[in-house]
């Protein structure tokens, strides 16, 4: 029956990852059966990210694709299985392993490989290079031993080298041949500017350096001589000096390949056998090997139209960086080195604050040709749109790089863009797709980067992404109005603020102050539970009563009867039989239905307004408290039993996450907030689906954050790894209050960290590196959050006047006679619309 | 005229919130506003929502006009007509109201709406 033809994938890395999901989502995805060989052990990971591997992601965190996609889309994966031999003329491959597959279409997908300098003594033990999973495991285990490790080559992936062996707490260093660190993007002022700064940072660099021989050392496991006589003792030694692409299997097969490697494509990705195709790294394009990602996948996507016989041609990539290297913002844009004919130059360099600025415009100053930034890049979406689209300069093109006077703008609005604009290199996204996404809708900053992908690859364009998004609302008139509603002309964070700064204490104050007429049920819960999170008052006082959402009101939840449902706090889930008796004997005396909530506790329904008192009474006196499933605020920390009695249990999950609940209980929020700690990396408490979750492991708590469940379930991201616990605590209270802080009215933890600018890695540099200075004061306010806290139903029933408002008539002890149920399972609940005419019927007669 | 109903004492109104009262055997949802020294009356079942829950919603004001928001579901009721502003083919009963001497006093006409169950009440009430 097999109609379909043969495709064959060799190199399962990012850029044939990339042409595998764009081919499966083509319509042309019939018509192959599709097979690709993987050298390595496991299929393709996000290189890019490689070194947040050390930051504590794992091989399955920087998974490409999710596991089931070989096997939902057909495609054969043969995993640690490397092609040795192309046969063309009779159309098969032979791997490694044995295996021959026939191919109609053969596309080489297979990478390159670190280039390692032919030196003497290369092969010497704790010689490494920095590419796969592989080495860097092999690298963080040869550290384990060492104290002092060098990285030869002091281009972009060596300063990315560098950053990991410093942040395994190595002596680091730097050697490289060039005059300069990163002497492909920089020209020598940038270089100079991006040295300075990285030796602070306590790096050492030594340029200009040739290395002859690596041998044995005295101190350390190995030393390096350089021409120049000097010599460095080093444990580890780095290999970063460049790329070369892998090409041998086309070589032995006879295609053609560059002078200097490369297999030779042409502008459909074809090499010399129009049966063949190679991509990514190893294909040499015009002369040129691209080792950057995103120019892969625009091969690969160029392939794909080729055989859905769409047109699309690969006709050269833009080559333009923008990263952070060991904390430093560097940026090359186009022709950095003033290389065209013709070309002027403009610099700017503050020593003071260490930043270095270039530009290269044409001649006639029309035109932006190149540009290098270190240390300040904000105008590097800017800057690099005039360059791609040859949009013609301002006046004084130098006003791109000084520093703004007076409050003249020098962006290039967003709207000066073509349609055509590229804004997203990595999944090549238009302005004019964007346009596109926002009107069918997407208007956030998270529902546009779902939609488009955009600035979800490297991340690079987000800035620009934000400013387009916004443009664009305000033109449609969608006007972005961030008014909480039609009382107040402010933000949920500016309202925040305001009562921070003003020391503002009521509703009414606030109103009369900053707001117009009397509130509304939008304002009035959110200014309640500011309030609440700010100075934690009792919330049913007098003065805050009217703010409350009516769970809040009677501090339980309303069921669709007009009943409520009680749940009182079950720490981590934990309870003694005692406990659950005693819980039993309230539901059985007052009737209700009980059920067994995911938070792990018990909730029980169907109490009227004016059994909320005396339930609660006897709750307390039982030994519970409120558990505020009423209100936004902390829910539940969930946890597993953790090592006091699972085999695999490494370390208190239970304890811990008793400790949670006590710690953050009461605290109002945005919106609710739940919890869970696993004792172990199986993870049976699901704390990844959780706003805050933690999970032990050998070397401490691993912290998660901005995860949930519900309608659009979310992962949580790693946040931080191997903490002791009081690390822990000290994160999850800045974590917290910035979240009561900023986010916006009923926004989740995920939504408030997606919207964000910077995302995950501003929430990091906020948390952990105390970025903006604030960690004091969050943690002060974590502080007198938790002293004040106090049980609301303890301090409700002991104060008649609250007491009086949980009658169902003010004027009468009557029971509301809407309130029928029925019996189901042996349980009661809410009568339906019949059974209650039924019931009324019989009541009458 | 209808007579008025003495129901409760002023003091007994939850400022800027609202109770329920039994009048003439009909659930009636009184509201405060202090700032206005206003008070209102609608009935106190949510045709929405199916429940006797209306004084237990949050009230506030949308483009001028005090209102009442459904615990349940959350639409708004005008207080003044107890027209739904999500939908106008909604609507509650109202009830004229006022403060008089200390006394909340509520005038109640036997309406369609509201269903009118027994009289015990009503001079019960009284
Ligand atoms: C640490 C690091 C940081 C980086 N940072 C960035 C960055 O910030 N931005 C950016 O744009 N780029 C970055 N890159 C470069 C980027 O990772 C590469 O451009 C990209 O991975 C190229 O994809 P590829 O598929 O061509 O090659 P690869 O991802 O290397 O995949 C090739 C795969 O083919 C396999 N293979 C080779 N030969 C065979 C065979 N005969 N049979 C079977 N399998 C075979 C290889 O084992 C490999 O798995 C970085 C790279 C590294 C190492
Ligand atoms: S997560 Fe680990 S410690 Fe907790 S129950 Fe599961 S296996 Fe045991
Ligand atoms: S440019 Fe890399 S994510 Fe958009």
């Amino acid at each position: 029956m097999s109609t379909k033809k043969s495709l064959v994938v060799i190199g399962n890395g990012m850029v044939g990852q990339h042409f595998l999901a764009s081919l499966v989502a083509s319509q042309c995805k019939d018509s192959y059966h599709i097979t690709t060989f993987c050298e390595e052990p496991r299929a393709a990971y996000d290189r890019v990210h490689l070194s947040s591997f050390f930051s504590g992601k794992t091989a399955a965190d920087l998974a490409l694709a999710d596991e089931d996609f070989f096997a939902n889309n057909d495609i054969t994966l043969h995993l640690g299985d490397k092609a040795a031999n192309i046969d063309r003329n009779n159309k098969t491959v032979t791997s490694a392993k044995g295996l021959t597959i026939a191919y109609d279409t053969l596309v080489l997908a297979t990478g390159s490989y670190p280039f390692v300098p032919p030196v003497p003594g290369h092969d010497r033990p704790n010689c490494l290079v920095y590419r796969t999973i592989e080495d860097l495991e092999a690298m963080a285990s040869a550290a384990k031993t060492s104290k002092v490790g060098v990285v030869v080559g002091g281009g972009l992936l060596g300063l990315e080298a560098a950053k990991a062996l410093t942040d395994l707490g190595l002596e680091t260093h730097v050697v490289e041949f060039a005059p300069r660190l990163m002497a492909v993007q920089l020209d020598e002022g940038g270089g100079a500017m991006l040295r300075r700064k990285v030796e602070a940072l306590g790096l050492q660099v030594h340029t200009g350096k040739n290395t002859t021989l690596i041998t044995d050392g005295e101190q350390c496991v190995n030393k390096m001589c350089f021409a120049d006589g000097e010599e460095l003792e080093t444990d580890i030694v780095l290999f970063s000096a460049g790329i070369r692409p892998r090409d041998d299997i086309a070589r032995s097969c006879g295609l053609d390949v560059g002078p200097r490697g490369g297999i030779v494509i042409d502008n459909q990705c074809k090499t010399s056998d129009p049966a063949i195709y190679a991509i990514g790294e190893c294909a040499l394009w015009n002369g040129m090997i691209y080792g950057l990602v995103a120019p892969g996948y625009s091969m690969a996507r160029t392939v794909v139209a080729d055989l859905a016989g769409e047109e699309g041609s690969f006709t050269g990539a833009d080559m333009s960086t923008k990263l952070k290297l060991m904390g430093v913002d560097v940026a090359s844009i186009g022709d950095a080195h003033a290389k065209s004919q013709g070309a002027l130059v403009y610099t700017y360099q503050n020593g003071a604050s260490e930043v270095y600025k270039r530009l290269v415009v044409s001649q006639d100053k029309k035109q932006l040709l190149g540009a290098v930034l270190v240390g300040e890049v904000s105008g590097y979406g800017t800057l690099l749109q005039y360059c791609l689209n040859g949009i013609e300069l301002p006046e004084n093109p130098d006003s791109l790089i000084l520093p703004p006077r007076g409050d003249e703008s020098v962006g290039l609005g967003p709207d000066a863009l073509p349609m055509s604009a590229q804004i997203c290199s990595c999944y090549d996204v238009s302005k004019g797709a964007i346009c596109q996404a926002i009107e069918a809708g997407a208007i956030t900053l998270g529902a546009l980067k779902a939609q488009t992908k955009a600035a979800t690859g490297c991340g690079g364009c987000g800035a620009l992404l934000k400013s387009v998004m916004d443009c664009e609302l305000t033109k449609h008139g969608i006007a972005v109005s961030t008014d909480l509603c039609e009382h107040f002309p402010y933000t949920r964070q500016d309202l925040y603020n305001l009562v921070v700064v003003e020391q503002i204490k009521t509703f009414n104050d606030l109103l009369e102050t900053h707001g117009k007429g009397s509130g509304c049920d939008i304002c009035k819960p959110a200014i309640g539970s500011i309030l609440a999170s700010y100075w934690n008052e009792y919330v049913l006082a007098k003065e805050h009563l009217g703010l409350q959402d009516t769970n809040d009101t009677f501090l339980a939840n309303m069921q669709k009867d007009g009943t409520y449902s009680v749940v009182p706090r079950i720490t981590g889930g934990e309870i003694s039989p005692d406990m659950l008796i005693a819980l039993g004997q309230v539901g059985k005396k007052y009737q209700l239905y009980t059920k067994i909530t995911g938070g792990q506790r018990v909730d029980l329904f169907g109490a009227r307004v004016d059994q909320l008192p005396h339930i609660w009474k006897e709750l307390i006196d039982a030994g519970f408290e409120s558990g505020h499933a009423y209100g936004k605020s902390l829910r539940t920390v969930k946890s597993c039993v953790g090592s006091s009695w699972c085999r695999y249990g490494v370390d208190d999950s239970v304890g811990l996450a008793i400790e949670l609940e006590n710690r953050y209980k009461g605290l109002r929020s945005p919106h609710k907030l739940k919890f869970a700690v696993s004792g172990c990396t199986r993870e049976c408490a699901e704390a990844q689906s959780k706003d805050v979750g933690v999970i032990a492991t050998e070397n401490g708590w691993n912290l998660y954050v901005c995860g949930n469940g519900g309608m659009k379930p979310r992962h949580a991201d790693l946040f931080a790894t191997g903490l002791d616990k009081e690390t822990l605590i000290k994160y999850i209270d800045r974590f917290l209050i910035f979240y009561v802080r900023t986010a916006a009215r009923l926004q989740r933890t995920s939504v408030w960290m997606e919207n964000m600018e910077g995302g995950l890695d501003y929430l990091k540099s906020v948390v952990i590196d105390d970025k903006l200075g604030l960690c004091g004061q969050l943690e002060q306010q974590m502080t007198y959050v938790i002293d004040t806290y106090q049980c609301e139903w303890k301090t409700t029933i002991e104060d008649e006047n609250k007491l009086k408002r949980f009658r169902h008539f003010i004027n009468s002890d009557q029971p509301d006679d809407n309130v029928v149920f029925v019996e189901e399972r042996g349980q009661i609940r809410p009568a339906d619309e019949e059974e209650r005419k039924h019931f009324k019927i019989m009541e009458v007669a | 005229m209808m007579p008025w109903k003495d129901v409760c004492s002023s003091d007994d109104l939850q400022p800027d919130s609202g109770v329920c009262a039994l009048v003439a055997g009909q659930q009636v949802a009184v509201f405060y506003r202090v700032k206005e020294q206003a008070v209102y009356a609608i009935h106190n079942y949510d045709p929405i929502g199916k429940a006797n829950v209306l004084s237990r919603g949050m009230i506030g004001d949308v483009k001028g006009e005090p209102v009442v928001a459904s615990p349940l579901y959350k639409q708004h009721f005008s207080l003044k007509t107890g027209v739904c502003i999500e939908d106008e083919q909604i609507s509650v009963p109202v009830y004229p109201v006022r403060l008089h001497n200390g006394r909340v006093e509520i005038q109640v006409a036997l309406s369609n709406n509201g269903e009118m169950k027994t009289s015990i009440h009503e001079e019960a009430s009284v």
